[in-house]
């Protein structure tokens, strides 16, 4: 059994010594692209080995007890204890060995926690089960959902390459440029972690947390959230496209414009409504009230029959809006544009046998929202 | 003092039936309550844990929708934790303290049987959860506000009422442990000529009390928070929800403690019995032990590394927690200079004390590596953690479990267990928990967040091996349960003898096997 615990180890240790010839077996922590990731890999490195020569000696000795000292060969015990020699000297030897792991981890803290002269301001709020990104010094903010399809989650669809790690708009970031993220949530708590980029900070509703990152290379970063927040936990991932600064600056430029048209309120026709409704329930609606519109009662009600959906429709809109207090329903008006919560509305009224025929104009919407509550 | 009017009627032995059990104030019968009542709650959690696998063998959603699968994720911790392993080291305390410092029974024979009785309630409280409207608890078993509060179905409500419950029953268990030990010794047991398992038992006790009041302080504010509109964890209404893990892992870690610390006594009996030396170096245990549970009340926050704590936090909980790598150390060196140049042997307690020793030094080295701050931004809530926190707690805390019970199940029902059946045991488990936790730490450490239904394609190779590693330890377990069975109500096995091994050291050794329902009526004298 020791030799099973000793091979595991040393398993262990010749895999990731040859860890870039196993790279897509993902064995290790990535290097990642920027100098903190790969400053955090190169600490952990040291410590794991570290604790390799720390596990060789200790179960070395345990190893050659179990075969010279073992009853079956005849050895006799001895009756040898207490040495206080020896006792100083295993307290103090590992004190030693820790100070000189604390020295690095230190610095790399303190480097880690220097978030001042970021270019770029970028504010992450988690909710569930999507991210929002604000470019601060920008007028530009949008919603990043998982892009994966329900059919793929249910195994009717072969699994795409990035399965569960691809969203519909990704955050684009651009490279050699020092960006500083201010984390927060609406709801519960996620967290927010790109590993390539060694950036792991907690979204908590009510506070406003620091990270920052210089990205070294163009390319596409993933990563998920990693605190439980709930149903949708394992669906809200984080893509990161870092790009040359060049193209930043158009493409964020050009998100600009395209937002700004988008604020504008135009009429749509009921086929416009349904159709945009159904993407907008997808993304936003879907993982609570399911895709029939069943629900999960009592926690999430159902919307296919309810009171709700074939009430009055001014206030179907209001619950959108404003969310239902001490629920899990939250309140949309800051997140979804008019048209959104227009076509939404009428999609709940209209799917899966909800024949109430009415629709939500994106004035109708505008109207009830700046009215307040 | 109770005993004393029990001798006065000659009303020796148990009652008959299942009186006995409900209306006993024995050490020896609510001992055993408590061990079956750890396996019954390991059974269950243990088949959660295979819901848990068999959903994650493959990517995609095949047998449970996520909600369902938080339920389990969270109903597997807290069975596991509060259910299984607390209780049988509760259950072994109840065993073996009075007989291992010459005692007649517990201190508090009422308290004792009322602190068992209360748990089946609590634990079926928290069960029936499940099939209440909303599902049971599925915010984790470390249930975080506001996920736990305002976002939490309506089961949460029992989910605290059982956890008050269960934190009586501990805090009553502790209190009744440390009031045998300071007032039932023998006459010349000395608290420096205490067997270990008394002592880490005592050091575990005092940790419960202090910081049990805390959890249900936590969960108190959750109550009120949920029915009385206050916001001590609401950020809307001025509240901290970082506040909320604050006081939950500074009863957490010290929690984390109280699962181990007892398991450091256990091993040091057995290896020092099948070494056949006397263990290298007792004092120095017993202060390694009481320094880790000094230590244990200040390095809570290492569990909330990526909350934005200010860099001063992080550097103080980062120093503090590797430094309990120190007293660790010295209790892994203890048992290991104690193997050396003994007279070794390898009945199945030594197994699986052995394989103690090993996986939870491996579980501790992770741990060394949790410590360092920055490095965790990347482990933080990934499989790398959970690889590190089931290897000491299974091959850790549960492994030591089944060792004590092999060890002294002899003296407890006068047979003993089938070696070659225990061999298997071991081995099977040994084996499953490895091919179970190992692959964890590589899934971690590529990316795999923890408490997810399902994965990125990636990740798939290895959690199907876990998944494997998982049903052959599950399953291994049911010969431990026939193994005990069919020694204790089967009555096979030959006769133990009253010294059982060869040479063990302590009271309890001194009796007849099987222990007499009152043992140690006239103190013995210790020298």
């Amino acid at each position: 059994m020791k030799r099973v615990g000793i091979s595991a180890v040393s398993a262990l240790l010749l895999l990731s010594t040859a860890h870039s010839a196993f790279a897509e077996w993902g064995l290790n922590m990535t290097e990642g692209v920027t100098k903190v990731s790969q400053n955090i890999h190169g600490l952990h490195m040291t410590i794991f080995y570290i604790c390799v020569v720390i596990a060789i000696v200790v179960f070395g000795v345990m190893l050659y007890s179990i075969i010279y000292h073992r009853k079956s060969r005849g050895a006799k015990a001895a009756n040898f204890h207490e040495s206080t020699t020896v006792e100083i000297l295993w307290t103090i030897v590992p004190l030693l060995i820790l100070v000189g792991m604390a020295i690095p981890a230190t610095s790399s803290l303190i480097d880690m926690y220097d978030a001042d002269d970021a270019e770029i301001d970028v504010q992450v709020t988690g909710y569930q089960w999507k991210w929002r990104y604000t470019y601060l010094k920008e007028d530009v903010d949008f919603f990043s959902v998982l892009a994966t399809s329900q059919e793929q989650i249910n195994n009717t669809e072969e699994k795409g390459e990035h399965y569960l790690l691809e969203v519909d708009k990704p955050l684009v970031l651009p490279v050699d440029t020092k960006i500083r993220f201010l984390l927060t949530a609406q709801d519960v708590i996620h967290s927010w972690w790109v590993p390539d980029l060694a950036v792991k900070k907690d979204a908590i509703p009510g506070f406003i947390n620091e990270s920052w990152t210089i990205i070294d290379k163009p390319g596409i970063y993933r990563g998920q959230c990693t605190e439980l927040c709930g149903t949708g936990h394992g669906y809200m991932p984080v893509v990161v496209k870092a790009v040359a600064k060049d193209e930043y600056a158009a493409w964020i430029a050009q998100q600009a414009k395209e937002q700004a048209a988008a604020r504008e309120v135009k009429d749509m026709s009921m086929e416009e409504l349904m159709a945009q409704g159904e993407k907008v329930y997808t993304s936003n609606c879907l993982a609570c009230h399911q895709k029939n519109g069943s629900g999960m009662p009592p926690v999430f009600p159902a919307l296919k029959g309810s009171k709700v959906a074939l009430g009055p429709i001014e206030d179907h809109i209001k619950i959108v809006l404003h969310g239902k207090k001490g629920t899990a329903m939250s309140a949309f008006a800051e997140q979804l544009r008019v048209s959104d919560i227009a076509s939404v509305v009428t999609y709940e009224r209209n799917a899966w046998g909800n024949d109430k025929g009415d629709m939500a104009t994106p004035k109708q919407v505008k109207q009830i929202k700046e009215s307040g509550k | 003092m109770s005993h004393a009017i029990d001798s006065a009627d000659h009303h020796h032995g148990p009652d008959k039936g299942i009186l006995r059990w409900v209306y006993t104030t024995n050490h020896k019968d609510i001992g055993t309550m408590y061990l079956i009542l750890a396996l019954g709650s390991l059974l269950i959690g243990g088949t959660m844990a295979f819901v848990i696998r068999a959903e994650l063998f493959q990517p995609g959603l095949q047998l449970v929708d996520p909600n369902f699968f938080n339920q389990m994720t969270t109903m597997h911790g807290l069975i596991m934790v509060f259910g299984a392993i607390m209780p049988a080291f509760v259950g072994l305390a109840n065993w073996l303290v009075p007989m291992m410092i010459g005692a007649p029974d517990m201190a508090l024979p009422r308290i004792n049987n009322w602190s068992f009785w209360l748990l089946p309630f609590a634990f079926g409280m928290l069960i029936c959860t499940l099939f209440m409207d909303g599902g049971a608890p599925n915010f984790g078993w470390t249930f975080y506000a506001p996920l736990s509060t305002t976002y939490a179905p309506p089961s949460v409500t029992f989910f605290i009422f059982s956890v008050h419950i269960m934190g009586i029953s501990s805090i009553m268990g502790a209190v009744n442990v440390i009031v045998t030990i300071f007032n039932m010794r023998a006459p010349g047991m000395t608290f420096m000529k205490m067997p270990l398992f008394v002592w880490t038992w005592l050091i575990t006790a005092f940790l419960l009390i202090a910081v049990m009041p805390v959890l249900a302080g936590v969960v108190t504010m959750m109550l009120m928070d949920i029915h009385f509109g206050t916001s001590f964890f609401n950020a809307a209404g001025g509240g901290d929800p970082v506040m909320f893990q604050h006081v939950f892992w500074f009863f957490g870690h010290p929690e984390v403690y109280i699962m181990i610390l007892p398991a450091f006594g256990i091993v040091s009996h057995i290896i020092s019995t099948f070494s056949r030396k006397p263990l290298f170096g007792y004092t120095s245990m017993v202060w390694a032990t009481a320094s880790i549970a000094v230590l244990s009340f200040i390095v809570w926050a290492h569990h909330m590394f990526t909350v934005g704590l200010p860099l001063v936090g992080e550097l103080f909980f980062m120093y503090s927690t590797m430094l309990i790598a120190v007293p660790t150390g010295v209790k892994v060196f203890n048992w290991v200079t104690t193997m050396f140049r003994g007279s070794i042997s390898f009945e199945t307690p030594m197994l699986f004390a052995i394989a103690f020793v090993v996986l939870f030094t491996i579980g501790g080295l992770s741990g060394l590596m949790l410590a360092i701050a920055p490095a965790d931004f990347q482990y933080h809530d990934t499989y790398f953690v959970v690889a590190h926190f089931h290897y000491v707690l299974v091959p850790g805390a549960l492994f030591s479990i089944l060792a004590a019970v092999y060890y002294w199940l002899p003296k407890w029902c006068g047979r003993m267990y089938n070696e070659t059946l225990g061999k298997w045991h071991f081995w099977m488990s040994f084996i499953g928990v490895n091919i179970t936790f190992f692959p964890m730490h590589f899934v971690g450490l590529a990316g795999m967040p923890r408490r997810i239904p399902d994965y990125a394609l990636q990740f798939a190779d290895f959690n199907a091996i876990v998944s494997v590693g998982a049903f052959i330890f599950g399953l291994s377990q049911l010969i431990f349960v026939y193994n005990v069975w069919r020694t204790t109500i089967g009555g096979k096995g030959e006769k133990a003898t009253d010294k059982v091994w060869d040479e063990p050291t302590g009271l309890e050794w001194d009796i007849p096997s099987p222990a007499p329902y009152h043992t140690f009526q006239e103190p013995p004298v210790v020298k």
